[in-house]
C-alpha cells in the first residue's frame, strides 16, 4: 500500500479479527461472572459443580424451596405464571425439566433461546460444527463475532445471555452411536433439530432404547415438518418410516437452500412442544404432524398411524437394546453420511478432468475453448465465470446443438470431433454434475470434453480469492 | 370424480412445480370404486412429468413419502385399498430432513 505508515486493509482486517475474538472473550466471561453472581445473591449455600458444565449456575431444584419460586423467579417468569392453564405448578415443572438439544443450527437456534429464556431448568446442546458466515441468515442465535468458532460455544453464551439461571451443558461433538447413550440419559426431553437422515433415525432410536420423548423437526425450502415421537404410547420414527428414502430424495439446505425464517419457526414449535411436554401442559403434538408451507402460508395439521407392532425399534419383537443401538451403523443403513461434508464424486479418468489452475493457464494463454457451466439457471444468476455458456445438466440433452454451435461446427459431425480446434470444459459448483455431464458428452461424442476438478469452489480457492461462493 | 391432489416437501417438482391440482379421476371400467391404487398409477400416467422413481416405488409410494387422505395417514384407511370418494383431498408429501 504506502509507507507513511497506513495499514494495509488485510492489516486492518487482522487487527478487527483480533480485537472481536477478545472480545467474545470478554463477553464470554462476563456471561460466566454474571451466571456465578447471581448464584451467589439467590442462594448462598455451596453448589456442586455438574461435572459438564464449567459454570456454577444454581440447579433447578436448589432455586424452589418449599415448592416455592424464589422471588427472582417469580418476577422472571410472571407472565407465564399469570396464565391459567400454565401457572405455578407448569413453571416448576419446567424448571426441573432437562431438554438436550441436537443441533445447533436453523432449528436449534429459536428453539434453545425459547427453552433458555421460559426457565427449563438444564439445556444440553450438541454440536461439532463452527460458525459460518452463511449460517447466520437462519441460525439467530449465532453472531458474527463467533465466525470460526464453536456452535455450541456460541450458542451457549447467547443463552446465558438470556438467563444466567439455566444450565447450559455445552457437547462440542458429533452425536454418533458411541457417545449417544451416555449423553441422552442425562436429559428428559430430546429435540431432533439435525440436518440429516442417519442422524435421524440414530436420535429416534436412541429415544426409544432410553424412553425418552423426541420433538422432531424439520425444514428445507420454503416447507416445513414438525411431530413429535416416542411419546405416551405414540409412534416413533421408524414406525412412520420403516425404510429408509432413496439417497437422490434427501435434499439438503446447502444445496436446495432453504428461506431463514422457516426452520426458525419450525424451531419455535419445537421448543413450544418441548415446553408443553416438561411442563406437562396441553395435548403434545403426537400421533399428528404439522405440515407448514410458507409460501402459500398454509399450516396442515395431519393424523398419523400409531406404534407399529411389527416396528423394528418399538415394536412387540423388538430386539433393540443400548448394545445393539451401538454397533448399529446408521450411515450404511440410509446409505448416506452422518456429516453434511458435500458428495465428492469420482466418475472420470484423469485425463478427462483438468484443474482450475491449469484451465486458468490455459485461458490467459489464449486456447480456443469453450465452457459450458451446467448449473442451474438460478445458480448462475447469482454469479458465473465470464464468456460461460449456461446449460443446466437437466437440458443438456436438448441443448447439445448450443455446445456445437459454440464449439464452430456442425450438429451432425460429432464423431469427428477430436479434430475440431476448439477444446469443451464444464464446470458446475462444486465438480459433480460437471463429471456426470462429460460422462454424457463423451457418451454423446464430444470425446475431448473435460470437468475442471472441484467446479467454481476450486476457483474461488485456487485461482481467484474474490470469487464469490454460496 | 373430482379430487383435489396435493404434492409437498419436493414432490411437485416431479409435476413442473405445480403443488395443487383439481382432478376428475373415474373408476376402471370393469371396478364401481376408485381406489387408491387405481389413483397411484393414475397420478404415475397424467401428472408425473419425470423420474417417476422418486414418487413409486413397485405398486406403492417410495419410502420417505407420506399419503393423507382427508388429512389422515392411509395406514389408517387401508393404504392401497382405501376407497376413494368424491371432493377427497389427498396429500403427497415426501419428508424432510434439513435444519
Ligand atoms: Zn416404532
Amino acid at each position: 500500500m504506502d509507507s507513511n505508515g497506513v495499514s494495509s486493509a488485510s492489516d486492518i482486517r487482522r487487527e478487527i479479527a483480533s480485537l472481536e475474538a477478545a472480545k467474545a472473550q470478554i463477553e464470554d466471561r462476563i456471561s460466566t461472572l454474571q451466571a456465578q453472581l447471581s448464584n451467589c445473591s439467590s442462594n448462598g449455600r455451596a453448589k456442586e459443580e455438574i461435572e459438564e458444565n464449567r459454570f456454577s449456575a444454581p440447579s433447578p431444584t436448589e432455586t424452589i424451596s418449599d415448592g416455592q419460586l424464589s422471588a427472582d423467579m417469580i418476577y422472571r417468569y410472571s407472565r407465564h405464571l399469570l396464565l391459567p392453564s400454565f401457572g405455578v405448578e407448569a413453571q416448576a415443572n419446567l424448571l426441573k425439566a432437562s431438554v438436550l438439544v441436537i443441533g445447533a443450527g436453523g432449528l436449534g437456534s429459536p428453539a434453545l433461546l425459547y427453552l433458555a429464556a421460559c426457565g427449563v431448568g438444564r439445556v444440553g446442546i450438541v454440536d461439532h460444527d463452527v460458525v459460518e458466515l452463511n449460517n447466520l441468515h437462519r441460525q439467530i442465535i449465532h453472531t458474527e463475532a463467533y465466525i470460526g468458532r464453536s456452535k455450541v460455544e456460541s450458542a451457549a453464551a447467547a443463552c446465558r445471555a438470556i438467563n444466567s439461571t439455566v444450565q447450559i451443558v455445552e457437547h462440542k461433538e458429533a452425536f454418533r452411536t458411541s457417545n449417544a447413550v451416555e449423553i441422552m440419559s442425562k436429559y428428559d426431553i430430546v429435540v431432533d433439530a439435525t440436518d440429516n437422515v442417519p442422524s435421524r433415525y440414530m436420535i429416534s432410536d436412541c429415544c426409544v432404547v432410553l424412553g425418552k420423548p423426541l420433538i422432531s423437526g424439520a425444514a428445507l425450502g420454503l416447507e416445513g415438518q414438525l411431530t413429535v415421537y416416542n411419546y405416551n404410547g405414540g409412534p416413533c420414527y421408524r414406525c412412520l418410516f420403516p425404510t429408509p428414502p432413496p439417497t437422490t430424495a434427501c435434499q439438503r439446505c446447502a444445496d436446495s437452500g432453504v428461506l431463514g425464517v422457516v426452520p426458525g419457526i419450525i424451531g419455535c414449535l419445537q421448543a413450544l412442544e418441548a415446553i408443553k411436554v416438561a411442563g406437562a401442559i396441553g395435548e403434545p403434538l403426537s400421533g399428528r404432524m404439522l405440515l407448514f408451507d410458507a409460501l402459500s402460508a398454509r399450516i396442515r395439521i395431519v393424523k398419523i398411524r400409531g406404534r407399529s407392532l411389527q416396528c423394528e425399534a418399538c415394536g412387540e419383537n423388538t430386539t433393540l437394546t443400548p448394545q445393539k443401538f451401538r454397533d448399529f451403523d446408521y450411515e450404511k443403513f440410509t446409505q448416506s453420511p452422518l456429516s453434511t461434508s458435500p458428495l465428492k464424486l469420482n466418475l472420470l479418468p484423469t485425463n478427462a478432468r483438468i484443474t482450475s489452475k491449469e484451465y486458468n493457464e490455459r485461458n490467459i494463454k489464449g486456447e480456443a475453448h469453450v465452457l459450458v457451466d451446467v448449473r442451474p439457471s438460478h445458480h448462475y444468476k447469482i454469479i458465473s465465470l465470464p464468456k460461460s455458456l449456461n446449460i443446466p445438466l437437466a437440458s443438456l440433452e436438448a441443448r447439445l446443438w448450443e455446445i456445437s454451435a459454440a464449439l464452430g461446427r456442425d450438429e451432425g459431425d460429432k464423431t469427428e470431433n477430436d479434430g475440431s480446434s476448439a477444446s469443451l470444459y464444464v464446470i458446475c459448483r462444486r465438480g459433480n454434475d460437471s463429471q456426470r455431464a462429460v460422462e454424457y458428452l463423451h457418451k454423446m461424442g464430444f470425446t475431448s470434453a473435460k470437468d475442471i476438478v472441484g467446479g467454481l469452489e476450486s476457483w474461488a480457492n485456487d485461482v481467484d480469492p474474490k470469487f464469490p461462493t454460496y | 370424480m373430482q379430487l383435489t391432489l396435493e404434492f409437498g416437501g419436493g414432490l411437485e417438482l416431479l409435476c413442473n412445480s405445480v403443488k395443487i391440482h383439481t382432478v376428475d379421476v373415474e373408476p376402471k371400467a370393469e371396478e364401481k370404486k376408485l381406489t387408491m391404487k387405481h389413483l397411484l398409477s393414475w397420478v404415475h400416467t397424467n401428472l408425473i412429468k419425470e423420474r417417476p422413481e422418486m414418487f413409486l416405488k413397485g405398486d406403492t409410494v417410495r419410502p420417505g413419502v407420506l399419503v393423507l387422505i382427508n388429512d389422515c395417514d392411509w395406514e389408517l384407511s387401508g393404504q392401497l385399498d382405501t376407497v376413494l370418494e368424491d371432493k377427497d383431498v389427498v396429500v403427497f408429501i415426501s419428508t424432510l430432513h434439513g435444519g
